[in-house]
């Protein structure tokens, strides 16, 4: 049987798809892995790893089923800024993007769950003469292949484990491109979302050009954009088909047409792989904040994390952490506080930084720019900070093996 | 000087961030080449991928990357002479 995890992801025999590329199970022994879906095989049989994409390197904090006690390590990857670090739920292989000043992007692969890497940038470039590849930004496995999201925003794909790369042209050959602006961290491809099933469907985020879309790998791309708001463009003009600031895009488990958004201006959820989107920040603290992070099987589970707005420091709200869960698709919230810090916080969240596990219940981790990460082993009811004085982390992403 | 192949043997020194990206890599070494641009293509002959990391598709030296030939910064262009020492050296940034 196989067990994934990733981003947008979702339960569909006889896969079992996690959201967000980060509920990665794997499964080391396949004949014994359909047991362990259930509630039941939660138990200290299984490790439980958190990825970790930071500022200066990756790191893995380690656990198991139960997700009480935990062990980090690292830093790994020679300390490069790792904008994102994901598992291949079919073999457990850890891939870690990400850009380093001196020497560029790269692409950077664990076999033995962390404790050696090798690196690649093969074919990861765009043709000469262009502006070159600066980092890479997201990555997600699918049936076998490797997707890489870089900066300035294109899309890459490897079909031998991140050795070699080539450039899917068809999205940067789309008649918007040349109009696409930077957001503030760059004109990046941070939310890429492969159907976990149909080979040819792709999402993706790309600040601030909006939610792109393609139906038949990669060819052609249509932006996804129809019903977002653009608040920083003048009056009368916010919603445009295309240069909306995406924050993050998730795939809700289920039929794979649900998609959820944490946008620069608001919450949105869609019913149709994101050709119409309707609001659902009524009930939030603000309109404002980075990651989203759907849950393993129900695809009316949400995990918000606002901030307190694009002016205003971008920390939570009042200095007092929550994650927000909605248990009905967008229509209620509930804040969940137990456990976070409640005042003095003036930290934030990026956009790739909180993700869910594959367990029952479902686990929830965010990771913060001051260096904490913070865990929940009941679908964010109580929190505890798992690790601390990390450096800035700029990603979350997990992955469950049974061993 | 080789005059038959044109090449130059030159001394080559290698920053540790970088080495400690190949394993078997030295800080110092000696390749032959006619240009800074073909000693980078020696290199990347010995340790493949080498050439990624020194340069970009511009094509050209990453930017902070600097590589240094008696006390004048070269690029892929510039051209090698005999026992010449090249320096490659990672440029002071970060945060």
């Amino acid at each position: 049987m196989l067990k994934t995890a990733r981003r947008c992801r979702f339960r569909a025999p006889p896969f079992v798809l996690a959201p967000k590329s980060e509920a990665i199970a794997f499964a080391a022994r396949l004949e014994t892995t359909a047991a362990s879906d259930r509630a039941e095989d939660v138990d200290v049989t299984q490790k439980t790893l958190v990825l970790l994409g930071t500022k200066k390197g990756a790191f893995i904090a380690e656990s198991d089923g139960q997700r009480k006690g935990w062990e980090l390590k690292g830093p790994f990857c020679e300390t490069w800024p790792m904008n994102h670090v994901v598992a291949d739920s079919r073999t457990g292989t850890i891939y870690a993007g990400g850009g380093n000043e001196w020497f560029g992007p790269a692409v950077w692969k664990s076999t033995d769950l962390g404790k050696t890497w090798t690196h690649s940038s093969e074919g990861l470039a765009y043709e000469t003469g262009k502006e070159p590849v600066k980092a890479v930004w997201s990555l997600a496995a699918r049936n076998g292949s490797l997707y890489a999201g870089v900066q300035p925003a294109g899309l890459f794909r490897s079909d031998d484990g991140g050795r070699s790369w080539t450039h899917m042209e068809g999205l940067q050959n789309h008649p918007t491109r040349e109009r696409w602006e930077p957001g503030g961290a760059g004109l990046i491809l941070h939310s890429l979302v492969p159907h976990p099933e149909d080979e040819g469907r792709i999402w993706v985020g790309i600040s601030a050009a909006g939610v792109f879309y393609t139906g038949d790998g990669g060819e052609t791309w249509e932006p996804r954009n129809r019903g977002t708001r653009a608040d920083f463009l003048p009056e009368g003009e916010n919603y445009p088909e295309f240069g909306q600031c995406v924050h993050c895009l998730v795939m809700a488990p289920g039929t794979g047409e649900r998609l959820y958004q944490q946008n620069h201006c608001g919450m949105y959820v869609s019913e149709d792989g994101g050709k119409e989107w309707r609001s659902i920040e009524a009930g939030l603290p603000s309109t404002f904040g980075f990651p989203a992070a759907a849950h393993p099987s129900d695809p009316d589970t949400l995990f918000l994390l606002p901030l307190n707005g694009d002016s205003a420091g971008r920390y939570v709200p009042d200095a007092s952490a929550a994650v927000w869960r909605t248990r009905d698709a967008g229509r209620s919230w509930q804040a969940l506080r137990e456990g976070l810090p409640q005042k003095n916080a003036y930290f934030g969240v990026l956009r790739q930084a909180m993700a869910t596990d594959r367990l029952e219940p479902a686990g929830v981790y965010f990771g913060t720019s001051s260096g904490s990460v913070f865990a929940s082993a009941d679908e964010g009811e109580s929190w505890t900070a798992i690790a601390e004085h990390l450096p800035t982390v700029l990603s979350v992403e997990t992955l469950v093996t049974d061993r | 000087m080789d005059t038959l192949r044109n090449t130059c043997r030159v001394t080559v020194r290698l920053p540790g961030p970088l080495v400690d990206l190949f394993p078997g890599s030295p800080r110092r070494l000696e390749v032959e080449a006619r240009t800074v641009g073909e000693m980078i293509d020696a290199l990347n002959a010995r340790w493949p991928g080498m050439r990624d990391r020194l340069c970009d598709t511009t094509p050209a030296v990453r930017r902070h990357i600097n590589i240094f030939i008696g006390g004048e910064r070269a690029r892929l262009d510039t051209p090698l002479r005999p026992e010449a020492e090249v320096f490659v050296l990672t440029a002071i940034s970060g945060g």
